[in-house]
């Protein structure tokens, strides 16, 4: 390993411009001429649009234009577009409502876009909107799943009849009745899993330009993905075709899936940069991405584990209720579906699985993927119900557990995925030792001397990651595939520019994927630039989610690294005057074996630009490739998380004690930014277990629309986390890497509720575990030591 | 934000001169955000930053003077404080966060009166006088209800005196914005034994009678075992309910005696 190299602990590239304020945002772009954009969001969650009157906005000092469905439809701008689809357990398709950039004639929830008023300044966009009138006929609401698949329930989509969206299903029905059938024992667990608002650092933000001279468009825009974006925009939404739209994300502060989707508000910005002649600007506020970033989570769920002979399971059974919100945002419908119950095997060899998911929807913000999208679902399910089902047998969970892992790889689930590589039991040890698990009875003693409660759970989660491969994504209904490109460009100095179609919003690219360049062709890690999030500049690109920019997107680096060295090598040989079968590479030099002669990784590359040492006829000139890597099978991360709580039962304040992580990713490329995001994930799972959660009234109004009461975990909420990991490297990529972005997100919110109802001595409880929640749980719960 | 005008007061008179139709703008921690948000949308601010008679703390007698622009980091940090009223510094250390603490004032805390600020539980269980450009007015005819006090209009709070005794106060904050859930200030002073709860009150700060009739007897948080206040009149949300809120008032009236 060299300093620089894979597996170096690097202090990331690209933090000096971070934490100095040089980033460049698209909020920092401004275009020779540009006006602003304000929406006029409906206030009602269901209501009929009778008409809109626009003069008073249009009459406004500075306002040029007030643009509503009608204009959109007119221009045959199309609707949002939902990328995956599910069908019926009967075969038939999902029953998916239109998506209108701008309303048309209705809108289904509270902060839909109504109009969009665009201004020489932002204060006369918003004072324009202020004088938008539009006459609502407000309808009743249904804002949660209980309240929208009731009878006589008001109908959201006409193509959705009682707003079921879809029933879907996977698994074997029969043979996990049968299981159940003769089961020795069953656990039953109703959870919910709360609604959660994303809360990127940086808000979503977008500025549309159009080129009268050359008849084409650029976009600015907060994306994750921006080719993804571009082929949405073009063949979908038909803005302009690809070739006529660029699409730029810049520095993007922080996305968590909520930036993957292609929204509302940079469509009508694009669109209505040539209406009004102008480029225009819209950047969200705080209470505006509360109310219309897609949300995450919303399931309700009846979870059933049947266990047989020896505490071993031998079939669980799910029914999901999945809450999907007003409109299917662009990968809503692959969340509780292909991305959830595929997981629900978790990390042990269950024989029999079958799981019933029905979604719908509501009238409240749409709901799709957020860090780790159905995988933490999943966990929460499968982490709840083997915990519960071994204290239910009066058996240690962590022996339970142990007495169920997977052991043999690769290994088939019931429920399409083939883990193909793994320790379980390594991650488990190594976990119970780094957190003192034998210390525990102890502590948990010292705890009631003091009148508090203590306790202590597990969360053993597996995640799918690294999506996917195309043709098995395409087979369950994504309507694109989940390759990755890269193209290397070796400079004739020996400086190399990489350009990925993965987009770094915090995953810190620039500094990885130079160390994998550095590593394998020698240079310094300051010699790399990473180029990303520019459809002009990168050809095409799938983008960065689900926790896949090292398995796939570096993968694909590799591969195009793979063919510069191919190529270097022809030019090394004519520049050592040997034959290529006789050239070696390693550590930036080429050597002609069994020689002294040599030549540095910079000469070559000159050499293959100035040609002078070969033929154009025998040899191309210059040293650039590309590549497309799709991967050969999901990867799958996995580890044992351990967290150790202790409350006052007088006021129900949970305290996050002690917290051990230990997870395999396979091969690290830099185990200090991976670190960072086990912390981050860590502290996104925590406040989904304790703090955070969207929560609608019954008229369909976001109760939590600002940070007054929409609690986001901070840093004295959040203990100091002992961190470790094991190593099983990845089979199904060339770099071994398995993906580490979610995991945090996915591993924590079942070791919190584990912990807290270890301390309880009882499973009612509920997420987010607020003060009072935990107070009322533990009234009557006496503080007293371990049963040990 | 809505157009404004602004105007930068020079001195007390200057400011009650320039008001108008405008408000003070004395830290701004409530005000702005108000303002950004379009929620208060006044035409002209009368900007008290840089009235030196309304800055600082002084001992006068038996009383802490705290002036009405006085930051809440200048309270926590000053040893007068801590010596004259042990207790109060802790509770301005308490309120929001380093930038709400730099920037926010007692004046504009107890003006506005916020049911779940901090600084009006001191100020009640202290029985401290509010001065203003024309009157004195004790906390006990100040705070009137939820963001109402006896202020009239165009009345401008100078000072803060607060008569020198050691202030008891436990806060428990709402998990998502910080406030006081619950917080309950307790003095035993010249007065006898105040206890005084923020946060909770439907009406806002209150004092709570049952618990200072135990404290005069036994001034322990013993005393106050088992005690909550009662449930009807609390504020309730998704936070906590009434219950939850007036079980808190006896847990950190307690803590209050036993922590601080």
């Amino acid at each position: 390993m060299t300093a620089t190299g894979i597996g170096a602990p690097v202090r990331r590239k690209e933090d000096f411009r971070f934490v100095t304020g040089r980033g460049r945002y698209v909020d920092d772009i401004n275009r020779p001429g540009q006006a602003y954009a304000f929406f006029v969001r409906s206030p009602h969650a269901h209501a009929n649009i009778r008409g809109i009157d626009a003069s008073a906005a249009l009459a406004h000092p500075g306002v040029l234009s007030v643009l509503t469905g009608d204009d959109i439809a007119a221009d045959k701008v199309g609707g949002l577009i939902c990328g995956w689809a599910i069908f019926n357990k009967d075969g038939s398709p999902m029953r998916a409502g239109p998506h209108p950039a701008l309303a048309q004639g209705k809108v289904r929830y509270v902060g839909d876009h109504v109009a969009v008023v665009i201004a020489e300044t932002l204060a006369a966009a918003r004072d324009g909107a202020e004088k938008v009138a539009v006459d609502y006929e407000v309808l009743p609401a249904a804002a949660d799943i209980a309240a929208a698949r009731k009878s006589g329930a008001p109908q959201i989509h006409e193509a959705a009849p009682n707003n079921a969206v879809f029933d879907w299903h996977l698994g074997d029905k029969a043979a996990t009745d049968a299981a159940f059938a003769r089961a020795r024992h069953v656990t039953k667990l109703e959870i919910v899993n709360n609604r959660l608002a994303p809360n990127p650092m940086e808000p979503r933000a977008a500025v549309g330009e159009y080129d009268f001279g050359s008849d084409s468009f650029t976009l600015y825009t907060t994306s994750q993905n921006p080719h993804v974006a571009r082929l949405v925009l073009s063949a979908f939404i038909g803005i302009a075709p690809e070739h006529k739209l660029r699409v730029v994300a810049p520095d993007v502060g922080g996305g968590f899936g909520s930036k993957i989707f292609i929204y509302a508000e940079e469509t009508v910005c694009v669109w209505a940069s040539r209406k009004v002649g102008r480029p225009v600007k819209w950047t969200c506020d705080r209470t505006e991405a509360f109310l219309c970033d897609a949300h995450g989570r919303d399931h309700v769920t009846h979870a059933e584990l049947a266990i047989g002979d020896n505490n071993r399971i031998i079939g669980l059974r799910v029914h999901t209720d999945a809450n999907l919100g007003a409109y299917l945002s662009t990968f809503a419908s692959s969340v509780p579906t292909y991305l959830y119950a595929p997981l629900l095997s978790g990390q042990y060899d269950i024989p029999a699985i079958y799981a019933q998911v029905d979604a719908w929807y509501t009238n409240t913000a749409p709901v799709d993927a957020y860090r780790g999208a159905g995988r933490p679902e999943a966990t929460f399910v499968v982490e709840r119900l083997v915990e519960v089902a071994a204290r239910e047998l009066r058996m240690d969970p962590a022996e339970f557990r142990r007495a169920n892992f997977v052991r043999t790889f690769p290994h088939q689930t019931p429920v399409i995925m083939a883990y193909d590589a793994g320790d379980y039991e390594a991650s488990l040890k190594k976990a119970q030792e780094m957190h003192d698990v034998k210390g525990f009875g102890a502590r948990k003693a010292a705890s009631a001397a003091k009148g508090k409660l203590r306790g202590l759970g597990y969360s053993a989660y597996i995640e799918a990651c690294g999506i996917a491969p195309s043709a098995a994504v395409g087979s369950l209904g994504a309507g694109v595939g989940l390759w990755e490109s890269a193209e290397v460009r070796v400079n004739p100095i020996g400086t190399v520019e990489i350009l990925t179609g993965s987009h770094s919003h915090g995953q810190g690219h620039e500094t990885t994927f130079a160390q994998l360049v550095s590593d394998r062709l020698g240079i310094p890690i300051d010699n790399v630039s990473i180029v990303h999030g520019d459809t002009d500049k990168v050809q095409m690109g799938m983008g960065t989610y689900g926790s896949r920019s090292g398995a796939v997107g570096m993968s694909a680096i590799y591969k195009a690294l793979d063919k510069i060295e191919a190529k270097a090598k022809k030019v090394a040989a004519h520049v050592l005057e040997a034959s290529e079968t006789d050239i070696e590479f390693k550590d930036g030099k080429f050597t002609v074996k069994g020689t002294d002669k040599a030549a540095d990784f910079g000469t070559i590359a000159l050499n293959a630009y100035i040609a002078h040492k070969f033929s154009g006829q025998e040899l191309e000139p210059g040293l650039k490739e590309s590549a497309f890597w799709d991967p050969t099978n999901f990867t799958f991360p996995a580890g044992v998380h351990i967290c150790e709580v202790e409350f006052d039962p007088a006021d129900g304040v949970v305290r996050i004690d002690r917290w051990t992580a230990v997870d395999d990713f396979g091969k690290v490329i830099n185990p200090l930014i991976v670190e960072g995001q086990v912390h981050g994930g860590i502290a996104q799972g925590v406040g989904q277990a304790l703090y955070e959660g969207a929560v609608y009234d019954e008229a369909g109004q976001l109760v939590t629309a600002s940070y007054m009461d929409y609690c986001m975990p901070r840093a004295d909420n959040l203990p100091s986390y002992n961190v470790g990991m094991t190593v099983t490297p990845c089979p199904s990529n060339p770099l071994g890497i398995k993906g580490c972005g979610e995991a945090g997100a996915i591993a924590a919110p079942p070791a919190v509720i584990n912990a807290i109802t270890d301390a309880l001595g009882h499973e009612n409880i509920s997420m987010p575990a607020t003060p009072e929640k935990v107070w009322r749980a533990a009234q009557g719960v006496v503080p007293r030591q371990a049963a040990e | 934000m809505y157009e404004f005008t602004h105007h930068a007061a020079t001195s007390v008179a200057d400011a009650v001169g320039a008001l108008g139709e405008g408000k003070f703008l004395a830290g701004g921690q409530t005000l702005l955000p108000t303002m950004k948000q379009r929620l208060a949308m006044p035409g002209h601010l009368v900007d008290l930053g840089k009235v030196a008679e309304l800055r600082g703390v002084e001992e006068k007698g038996d009383v802490l003077v705290v002036k009405a622009m006085t930051r809440h980091v200048e309270v926590a940090t000053s040893a007068l404080v801590a010596r004259a009223v042990p207790g109060l510094e802790k509770l301005a250390g308490m309120i929001g966060d380093p930038a709400v603490r730099n920037r926010g004032t007692i004046g504009g805390s107890i003006a506005n009166n916020d049911p779940t600020a901090d600084y009006p539980a001191a100020c009640l269980a202290l029985k401290a006088t509010i001065v203003t450009n024309t009157r004195r007015i004790s906390a006990d005819d100040y705070f009137t209800g939820l963001f109402s006090t006896a202020l009239e209009d165009g009345e401008l709070i100078t000072a803060v005196e607060f008569p020198k005794a050691k202030l008891h106060y436990a806060k428990f904050p709402n998990p998502a914005s910080r406030y006081a859930m619950v917080g309950v200030a307790i003095v035993k002073g010249a007065d006898g034994v105040r206890v005084a709860v923020t946060g909770s009150g439907g009406d806002g700060v209150f004092r709570w009678s049952e618990a200072e009739a135990k404290l005069k007897a036994d001034f322990s948080a013993g005393a106050l075992e088992g005690m909550k206040a009662d449930a009807a009149g609390m504020m309730s949300d998704i936070h906590g309910s009434a219950e939850y809120r007036a079980h808190l008032v006896g847990v950190m009236a307690r803590r209050a005696l036993s922590e601080s």
